[in-house]
């Protein structure tokens, strides 16, 4: 049987429509043969979540330029793990200030990507670091 | 420019020379690189002579300054009389933070204001809103009704200073909050001047802060127009944006035939209400991105403006050469900067800056160092503020009207691009205009597109980045940033609280249901919209009245 295929949520919580860095990773993590779904700009922690239910995916992208992060992804990991997903990778992206970094990881957010990460480095990540399913 | 028997005789040498000189050259030092390409991914040739501009026409291609087409700049006079308006984009935290920065711009020489609003204002909530949940005061200065708007222009004179606000779907509720504030401080609307945004339709495209569907949000933009040419005559009531298509990914190009596609749009939309074109075109500003390569930036801006003027005086047929005129501002571009060694944004900025200088540009924010982690700090929005005083009094670009016209590089370059976008423009038409072309996701795609190309171009180090994937540093050097804490939040909601409290609120009520009935009778929403902000009804509660007549747009995804 075929290896099942890591599947992606890129998801924009908050409320800036910046969504070049979001749909130019999505379109990378398709190329690298990861099913990829995107859920549009500004959408809740509850959205977010719900859809990564909905999907069953494996990794969840969160990308974000508001600065917004400290208020919306706790909530985000809040929600994940009342669902029991916190098997699901979480990754995040934008513009996020150092200083904010050590609370992110805290809450459980594997990695923080910055500018200038190449979309090879977060697929190498991912690949090194998702809960292989069955 | 030449005649055909000197260009002969040039033709005959440059062959004499690539044969011989150069050949001979190349063979002991090849050139660097297979094929050299702008950041657009335009291919540059290695020598441009009076043979790439067989067919250029002196008086009819470039002309004389102040006069058609505009090319070399649509004053006579350009820095020579008057440099360029130094105005920095600016806004964070509360209204009274964001005074006090306008405040000390103004003492450091700037020469106009520009308002960042946050995006919950760009969004059209109140603060108290759930979504604007830890945005607030984040990405520009909080305001929700007309009592913050009064804070953040307390103490400076809106009948000599001219003012710029970034804001687009919904434009009209905080020009009216200016309009208002300006009457009392005893400023008629009729004296007033400055630029909203106001532009829906690269929201569409590229920015997203778009709220009403594109019918409803154009018929407001229409409002505005119409409304401006007659109560606020020095107002520009649109800054037709092609600086968030570039920033979201689109080439020279792209930006250049999408913003003025955008233009032609909201003119026929405006002959459409039965306005007279004369009227209100000599309002229409446009507002461009400088990027990092120089010459194919210039000739952007010298295309746009002969573009502009042979649209609005042939396909419109508009009489006032007021009509004609491309009057633009430009920022530097923001997806330039680097997060990595950020001191070398500097140099970055001033490139491009010098670009826009040398494009004509009638006004001009530079970007701060830091403006890759966070909103400029005091010192870094001061470096750019110097920048741009370094290079008017300075460097000596400002001394002549078009520098670099008559280059054989730039001539043609500006030919190249003008036509280039020229197709853009037809197959847009042919689309049935530029509403349609969003509803089809044209555009989109196009931007998307090219936003890949160059990460992909740059991941293969076809485009080096300077300390990024080339000339790294060991280690990052931290540098000091600005960080908006929760207290702002705390501050905002308190006010709000207040003003709710302390307002008439029968009239707030009479006011947005007036404004209803108005959206349905398709009447002029402009008074209304005053009526309301003068009454302290919030940005909020305007826009969800509105949102029940128009309903919201819902983008289609695609990546």
């Amino acid at each position: 049987m075929a290896e099942r295929k890591i599947r992606v949520l890129i998801a924009k919580p908050g409320l800036d429509g910046h969504d070049r860095g979001a749909k130019v990773v999505a379109r990378a993590l398709r190329d690298a043969g990861m099913e990829v779904i995107y859920t549009g700009l500004r959408r809740t922690p509850e959205e977010i979540v719900a859809t990564a239910l909905q999907e069953d995916v494996d990794v969840i992208g969160l990308s974000i330029l508001s600065g917004a992060h400290n208020a919306l992804f706790p909530r985000i990991m809040e929600l994940l793990k009342e669902k029991g997903m916190d098997d699901v990778l979480v990754i995040a992206g934008g513009i996020i200030p150092q200083k904010d970094i050590p609370f992110l990881k805290k809450i459980g957010i594997a990695e923080i990507f910055l500018p200038g990460t190449s979309t090879q480095e977060i697929i190498d990540y991912i690949k090194k670091n998702v809960k292989k399913r069955a | 420019m030449f005649s055909e028997k000197e260009l002969e005789k040039i033709r005959k040498r440059k062959e004499k020379w690539e044969n011989g000189t150069y050949s001979e050259s190349l063979k002991k030092l090849p050139e660097r690189m297979e094929k050299f390409t702008t950041v657009s991914g335009r291919e540059i040739g290695k020598l441009y002579t009076p043979l790439d501009l067989e067919n250029l026409d002196y008086l009819k291609d470039l002309g004389f300054p102040g006069e058609y087409p505009f090319t070399r700049g649509i004053h006579p006079t350009m820095y020579r009389s008057r440099l360029w308006t130094m105005r920095q984009f600016s806004g964070f935290g509360t209204a009274e933070d964001t005074n006090r920065r306008y405040k000390y711009l103004l003492s450091q020489g700037q020469t106009g204001l520009s308002v960042a609003f946050h995006l919950p204002t760009l969004m059209g909530v109140d603060s108290d809103h759930p979504l604007a949940q830890g945005e607030i005061g984040k990405c520009g200065v909080a305001v929700d009704s007309l009592a913050d708007m009064e804070i953040l222009f307390d103490g400076i004179p809106l009948d000599k200073i001219t003012t710029s606000m970034t804001i687009n779907a919904p434009a009209a509720v905080l020009w009216a909050m200016y309009i208002a504030v300006a009457e009392k401080q005893g400023v008629s609307p009729k004296v007033i001047s400055g630029t909203i945004q106001n532009d829906i339709l690269k929201e569409y495209l590229a920015q997203k802060t778009f709220i009403f569907p594109p019918e409803p949000s154009m018929k407001l933009t229409i409002d505005t127009f119409e409304y401006g040419a007659k109560e606020v005559p020095r107002w520009n009531t649109i800054s037709i944006s092609g600086y968030h298509i570039r920033e979201a990914g689109a080439t020279a190009v792209q930006e250049l035939a999408f913003t003025i596609r955008d233009g032609i749009e909201y003119v026929e939309w405006a002959i459409k209400r039965g306005l007279n074109v004369d009227d209100f075109a000599p309002r229409l500003s446009f507002f461009f991105n400088a990027h990092n390569d120089f010459f194919e930036e210039i000739a952007k801006f010298r295309a746009a403006r002969k573009m502009w003027a042979k649209i609005m005086k042939e396909r419109f047929n508009a009489k006032n050469p007021r009509s004609w005129w491309l009057r633009f501002h430009t920022q530097t571009s923001g997806v330039s900067l680097m997060a990595q060694q950020p001191y070398n944004n500097i140099i970055r900025v001033t490139i491009q800056a010098l670009a826009a200088i040398l494009g004509g540009t009638q006004s001009l924010h530079t970007n701060s160092l830091d403006e890759t982690y966070a909103l400029p700090s005091e010192e870094a929005v001061t470096i750019a503020l110097r920048t741009q005083q370094i290079l008017a009094h300075e460097s000596g670009v400002a001394n002549t009207i078009d520098p670099l016209g008559g280059s054989y590089f730039i001539e043609k370059l500006t030919l190249e691009i003008e036509k280039e976008a020229w197709d853009y423009i037809k197959k847009i038409d042919d689309m049935g205009g530029m509403v349609k072309a969003i509803e089809a996701g044209f555009p989109q795609k196009e931007i998307q597109d090219s936003a890949y190309w160059y990460q992909k171009a740059v991941e293969r180090k076809e485009k080096i980045i300077v300390g990024v994937n080339e000339f790294r540093a060991e280690k990052e050097e931290e540098i000091p940033i600005l960080y908006i804490d929760e207290s702002v939040a705390k501050k905002q909601l308190e006010r709000l609280k207040e003003v709710k409290k302390m307002r008439n609120k029968a009239l707030v009520k009479q006011c947005l249901s007036d404004l209803k009935k108005a959206a349905q009778d398709e009447e002029n929403l402009m008074p209304y919209i005053l009526k309301a902000v003068k009454a302290y009804a919030t940005l909020g509660e305007i826009i969800d009245s509105l949102k029940e007549i128009y309903g919201e747009y819902q983008e289609p995804i695609t990546y």
